[in-house]
């Protein structure tokens, strides 16, 4: 076979690739590996450090497994993720998509609307209208509930990020879900309707087998987003005492605030190491459903 | 079981009324055709008898029961659709019995009875496979065999044969007609093919804009079309409708004078319908003929539907005739379309008056 399509020659093609290829180089493989490298230093952001690292070998790496409040962090990623994305975010927007679905009209529309103004507002605004919400002294949220004095932010720092989080990422899901909800034939819901199967069997029987190439797609999306995400931290600050320190927070204060450049650069590896460890598990299960598929035609 | 629909009316959101007070009444074991143009109503209402709409007024019964209120899956009713819908992830066994198995029948039960249906419809071969690898003729026999493991007690078809290609349309035709009269069971389909219907039915609604324009045999239905809307449907070539006029006991239409039933005043309007194939060409001119000039040929096979151009006062009028292999005019002669008076249908504001 000839794998030369465009019959360009090898040295043309190289010359057309070559400016991807060095940007891919200077912004990404770089970075990369300079971080591996800063990894297995003392470097510092101050300090005599900072002006002669010292190899260190894995002694950062050793360090941060060691260290109680990495792997607190590591825990309170994991509920993070957990809570937020794959309960929240998906639950939420899968129930929101299976409620409007066949809906047309101004509730539809104004469902939509509201969910993904949540989406499209900046950060930094989102994060000081939570504040406004869940503050101790006049808070919205507390007028409303009559709870003068509630302070969410500081009994509840983790539910506080978990509700935040899944209220600002459900618009993704809800929309994602809800394109994969069309492609599901009415014939095959009526089918199971008029066999007399309540809703649950029509979820389990027609529609989840239909878009289980859907589902995964869109948690492996959320569940990297969530885990690296770093907007929560404009809202507790991974306070108080540490309690919402998820990893990327805690990263930001070792790295950044305590000055330990080489040690943040480790621990980033290692939350590297993790998406990747994500991502090729949910990608085996959609090549698996991919493999299924062909078989069945095949 | 019977069917019978009483005053059914649906107007879906937005104001369209797809349904407008109906009352049908289907026979225990019939083969019933809802026959109509796309947009007629006739999947609403196949739609309506399985609950998968809620009529806006009217009572749907079953066997007696009304069951207007009841959910699909408490109607005892199957239904195949037009594209199978085929749960693709599952096996014909398991396809087939899906509903056994939503009705809690125990899993060696069910497959027994699936592979009993399948055997009826030589489908054994298969029973492992998935849907993607079964041909179109294949699958919808799985989705009959799905509609008929579970013994309902009304089947009902929506475009049954639409999905497979010309050829294997016919046999699944006869294969449709047959299993409904060793099943026995009453069965309502949907279809836009009047061939399709005639050769199939026992008894056929022709529906007009939400309403039932005639309900009748095959036979009745193609002989009598009540008006002239189902004339105009019913009928591989469409038939000639030709505006006339009584005059003196007898119809002038467009410029020929035919014999006139009895019972019309004179100087009425009528609409003057033959079939091409009850009529025939004359080479010569005839009282009682519509003159015109050849200007299509159509080879149907067997014969040629002609196509006159040129009858009635402004010479636009266009009327056809099927002839006989090998007797087909020159294009752009004149000929003379002589129409079989027996064969002939009069109407009178659009109801039909008698044969002419």
């Amino acid at each position: 076979m000839n794998t030369d399509a465009a019959g360009l020659g090898r040295g043309r093609a190289v010359t057309f690739v070559l400016p991807a290829l060095v940007l891919i180089g200077v912004f990404l493989v770089f970075p990369a590996l300079w971080t591996v490298y800063l990894g297995l230093t003392d470097y510092r952001l101050t300090g005599l450090a900072a002006a002669d690292p010292q190899v260190v070998g894995a002694g950062n790496y050793t360090a941060a497994l060691g260290d109680e409040r990495f792997q607190r962090s590591l825990w309170l990623s994991v509920q993070y993720v957990l809570g937020s994305a794959i309960i929240g975010q998906a639950g939420l927007g899968f129930a929101i998509a299976w409620t409007m679905r066949g809906r047309r009209g101004p509730v539809r529309r104004i469902v939509e609307g509201l969910v993904l103004l949540s989406w499209i507002l900046p950060s930094s605004v989102v994060a000081f209208l939570w504040i406004a919400l869940l503050d101790r002294d006049g808070g919205t949220l507390n007028v409303l509930l009559g709870t003068p004095g509630a302070a969410w932010l500081l009994d509840h720092p983790m539910l506080s990020i978990i509700v935040f989080n899944t209220w600002r990422g459900t618009a993704f899901s809800m929309m994602l879900y809800a394109a994969a909800l069309e492609n599901v034939p009415p014939s095959h819901l009526e089918t199971a309707r008029l066999a007399g199967a309540s809703t649950f069997q029509q979820l389990r029987d027609v529609v989840l087998p239909r878009i289980k190439g859907h589902i995964l797609t869109n948690m492996l999306l959320i569940s990297l987003w969530t885990f690296n995400d770093f907007t929560p931290f404009l809202i507790t600050a991974g306070g108080p005492e540490g309690r919402s320190e998820i990893l990327p927070f805690y990263v930001y204060t070792t790295a950044l605030r305590g000055g330990q450049l080489g040690f943040g650069a480790a621990v980033s590896f290692l939350i590297l190491l993790i998406n990747l460890v994500f991502a090729l598990a949910y990608l085996r299960l959609l090549r698996n459903r991919d493999r299924d598929l062909r078989e069945a035609v095949a | 079981m019977t069917i019978s629909l009483r005053g059914l009316t649906k107007v879906f959101p937005g104001g369209v009324r797809a349904l407008d007070s109906l009352d049908l009444d289907i026979g225990e074991g019939e083969f019933f055709a809802l026959l109509g143009p796309s947009g007629c109503g006739k999947t609403t209402l196949l739609r309506t008898i399985a609950g998968l709409e809620t009529p806006t007024s009217g009572t749907v019964a079953i066997g007696g029961a009304d069951v207007t209120a009841l959910p699909p899956g408490r109607r005892d009713v199957a239904m195949v659709f037009q594209d199978y819908a085929l749960f693709p992830h599952m096996d014909v066994t398991a396809n087939i019995a899906y509903p056994l198995r939503i009705k809690k029948v125990p899993r060696a039960r069910r497959e027994a009875a699936a592979a009993e249906v399948a055997g009826r419809l030589s489908l054994s071969e298969l029973l492992g496979r998935r849907p993607a690898q079964l041909s179109g003729g294949q699958q919808q026999r799985v989705a009959l065999a799905r509609a008929i493991a579970c013994r309902p007690q009304v089947f009902l078809f929506d475009e049954p044969l639409s999905n497979l290609d010309a050829r294997l349309r016919l046999e699944a035709r006869t294969f449709l007609k047959r299993l409904q009269d060793d099943l026995g069971v009453t069965t309502v389909f949907v279809t836009h093919d009047q061939s399709e219907a005639l050769a199939l039915a026992h008894r056929i609604a022709v529906m007009d804009a939400g309403r039932i324009a005639q309900v009748g045999t095959p036979a009745e239905i193609f002989r009598r079309p009540a008006t002239t809307f189902v004339a105009s449907f019913i009928g591989s070539t469409p038939m000639n409708l030709l505006p006339g006029r009584v005059a003196g006991g007898t119809l002038r239409v467009a410029g020929a004078v035919l014999p006139a039933p009895s019972g019309l005043p004179d100087g009425e309007e009528i609409v003057y319908g033959v079939r091409p194939e009850y009529a025939e060409l004359s080479p010569i001119p005839r009282d009682d003929a519509f003159a015109g000039a050849v200007t299509v040929l159509e080879n149907l096979g067997t014969s040629t539907l002609v196509t006159l151009e040129g009858g009635g006062q402004d010479g636009d009028l266009l009327v056809q005739v099927v002839v006989p292999e090998g007797e087909e005019p020159p294009v752009g002669t004149s000929a003379w379309a002589v129409p079989h008076t027996g064969r002939a249908l009069v109407y009178h504001g659009d109801r039909l008056a008698g044969p002419g």
